[in-house]
């Protein structure tokens, strides 16, 4: 019993294979190109065989590697059995595909086990375990599509995505350029600028922090679909109209963010300031404003997805024939559903980058707020 | 402008009342007190006593709602735009953004201070507080009792004859208070300032204090006023001394009596 709860995904692969033993072969009667017998021993031998190991007392990064090493071989092999095979994986198939996922899952839980000395050591680490991670999506997602022949226009799989991507890098390029490069990125500066200032009069302006406020709430409830083509109606159709609506989405997160952070500095902080006659732009600059600092970096990052989402879908009602939104549009009514996904993958993998920018730089900012400092 | 040079803080018949939803609370009532240059003065009571809001008028945090107060022969608003004098408060209050050096910056970057000025005077509030070595350090990464030491370093680095302290080493134990008293005790002599000192604790009074101002809640007012008799060199052996406790016992005398009417 301690045995197989030592390595409980072992056990599970080593019934899965005999079950798919008994459900042979691992394509169907009809393919055009079965599996060689060869592979399918060979599978089998590297699933089984790993599975066998990981109940033992190897040292753990030894089992490591030999469960990472047999588990993506074995299913780079399933992969390849599929070409020429489309649509006709049996149950055999797919037994094996979840063995050899399982073995993976051992693999990553005994890395996440690991307590590595060296720094490198642990930043590599801490790459691989969510790397092997996305990888399996990507690999169960591929042999789903293909395997079980789901239609391209459901569901493309990520080889084909792959290969469109780089295909059309220079369309893409040009998407990036018009959408991210001009409207996102004119769009966030100048509303991410106007709400801080705006934020700074309101402190300075009684009637601005009374008034506009309130308002301000009600207006960052607007719907965006219902902005967006009358921001088209006033600025045209190019890039200057997305920006505008960009504006619109990230100004009021960083009004209402570096109100409340400006409040943020205690009693306290504030009669220090005071004792030492401290004039108001004085005290803002050097006590206010680097406590408001977490605030800042909050809004920072909601407007850096908020940003992304409203360029895209602004270009839906109106643009010139470029941009990510217009290619997603068209490509859709194409049916050509692998550019769509290209566009979603450039769009995610720029949002990240983005993202991690700006927590970057919040790291560096706000290093001694206790949600930073650590230990 | 001034007719008494020798006294720094003068308040005749101060009053001051906090407007509340549950009606008006006499925080202070007729205080009349003279604090003179070099004085080490004490203030000790309950809680709600006024101990820290008179402090607090000196400094020009609250204001008076009734009587005069003088602070250097200014009134507290013209002082603190002049900076006359140095808080310290309860908590450190240092900015954790900031090193100690940085923090200690801050009043003299506000005050205009030249770049070479501030880090000579950087230097020498550290070293007396003792914190030399410790400049470079983030607030968070320093013990209590330094982090309060290092904000009466920031309270020292500029030119004020006077220092406010509300209950600066309240939070600390003991140990580091009996040895941050110490230290002040010899800074003061070194500095020649004068210091208010809010406290609730008498020997801490008896053993910092030229003037100890008991005071006593509801109305704020002062009970008694004690000349302390001790030198002014005073090892912490002295708490030992028949001298020593007989101020102690005054001083608890007068808070009792402050007590009594309220029963």
């Amino acid at each position: 019993m301690t045995l197989i709860l030592r390595s409980w995904q072992g056990a599970a692969a080593v019934v899965l294979c005999l079950a798919a033993l008994a459900s042979l072969p691992l394509m169907a009667a009809d393919a055009p190109s079965p599996f060689g017998t060869g592979t399918v021993v060979l599978v089998f031998l590297m699933i089984a065989g790993a599975a066998a190991i990981s109940f033992t007392k190897l040292s753990q990064p030894l089992l490591a590697t030999i469960l990472f090493v047999a588990a993506h071989l074995a299913v780079w092999l399933l992969l390849a059995g599929i070409a020429g095979n489309e649509g006709k994986a049996t149950l055999a198939f797919f037994l094996m595909l979840a063995a050899s996922w399982l073995l993976a899952w051992r693999c990553v839980a005994v890395l996440s086990h690991l307590r590595p000395k060296s720094g490198a050591g642990d930043t590599f680490l801490r790459l691989l375990i969510p790397a092997i991670f996305g990888v399996w999506i990507l690999i169960l997602w591929e042999a789903a599509t293909r395997g079980a022949g789901i239609p391209f226009i459901i569901l493309p799989p990520p080889s084909a995505i792959g290969a469109r991507l780089a295909g059309s890098v220079p369309i893409l390029w040009a998407d990036v350029q018009q959408t991210i490069f001009k409207a996102v990125l004119f769009g966030y500066v100048v509303g991410c600028a106007s709400g801080f200032v705006v934020a700074i009069l309101a402190d300075r302006i009684a009637f601005l922090r009374r008034g506009l406020l309130p308002i301000g709430n009600m207006v960052s409830a607007l719907p965006i679909i219902g902005v967006a083509p009358i921001m088209v109606m006033w600025f045209g159709f190019d890039w200057q109209s997305k920006a505008a609506v960009v504006i619109i989405m990230t100004f009021f997160p960083m009004l209402v963010n570096t109100v409340a952070g400006l409040a943020a500095s205690g009693a306290m902080e504030r009669d220090l300031m005071r004792s030492y006659a401290s004039d108001y732009w004085q005290t803002l600059v050097k006590l206010r404003l680097p406590a408001a600092m977490p605030f800042i970096f909050n809004a920072l990052k909601i407007n850096s997805t908020l940003a992304l989402i409203g360029a895209i879908v602004a270009e839906f009602f109106g643009t010139p024939i470029v941009g990510m939104g217009f290619r997603i549009s068209t490509e859709i009514g194409r049916m050509n559903v692998d550019m769509v996904w290209a566009e979603i993958a450039v769009a995610a993998l720029i949002g990240s980058v983005f993202y991690g920018v700006v927590a970057l730089g919040e790291r560096a900012t706000t290093f001694w707020h206790p949600s930073n400092r650590g230990g | 402008m001034n007719n008494a040079p020798s006294s720094v803080v003068s308040a005749s018949k101060l009053g001051l009342t906090f407007e509340t939803g549950d009606g008006p609370v006499h925080a202070l009532s007729n205080v009349d007190l003279t604090v003179n240059k070099g004085d080490f003065v004490s203030f000790i009571g309950p809680s709600g006593c006024g101990k820290t809001t008179f402090l607090r008028v000196i400094a020009d945090l609250e204001k008076a709602t009734s009587g005069e107060i003088t602070v250097n022969g200014m009134t507290p608003e013209e002082a603190r735009k002049s900076r006359s004098y140095g808080y310290v408060f309860q908590a450190p209050a240092l900015y954790p953004w900031r090193t100690i050096e940085k923090n200690i910056a801050l009043p003299l970057e506000i005050m205009g201070y030249s770049s070479v000025d501030r880090k000579a005077r950087i230097e020498r509030t550290l070293d007396l507080v003792n914190l030399s070595g410790f400049g470079k350090k983030y607030p968070w990464q320093l013990s209590g009792g330094m982090q309060q030491r290092a904000s009466i370093a920031r309270a020292l680095a500029f030119d004020a004859d006077l220092l406010l302290m509300d209950e600066p080493f309240g939070a600390l134990d003991e140990i580091v208070r009996d040895h941050l008293n110490e230290q002040l005790l010899k800074l003061w002599a070194r500095t020649e300032k004068t210091i208010c000192f809010v406290t609730h604790s008498i020997p801490e009074a008896v053993y910092l204090s030229t003037k100890i101002v008991v005071m006593s809640p509801r109305p704020g007012r002062v009970t008694d006023v004690i000349e302390s008799t001790l030198p002014r060199e005073r090892p912490l052996e002295i708490r030992e001394t028949p001298e020593f406790l007989e101020i102690a016992h005054r001083v608890r005398e007068g808070l009792r009596a402050g007590h009594s009417y309220e029963e």
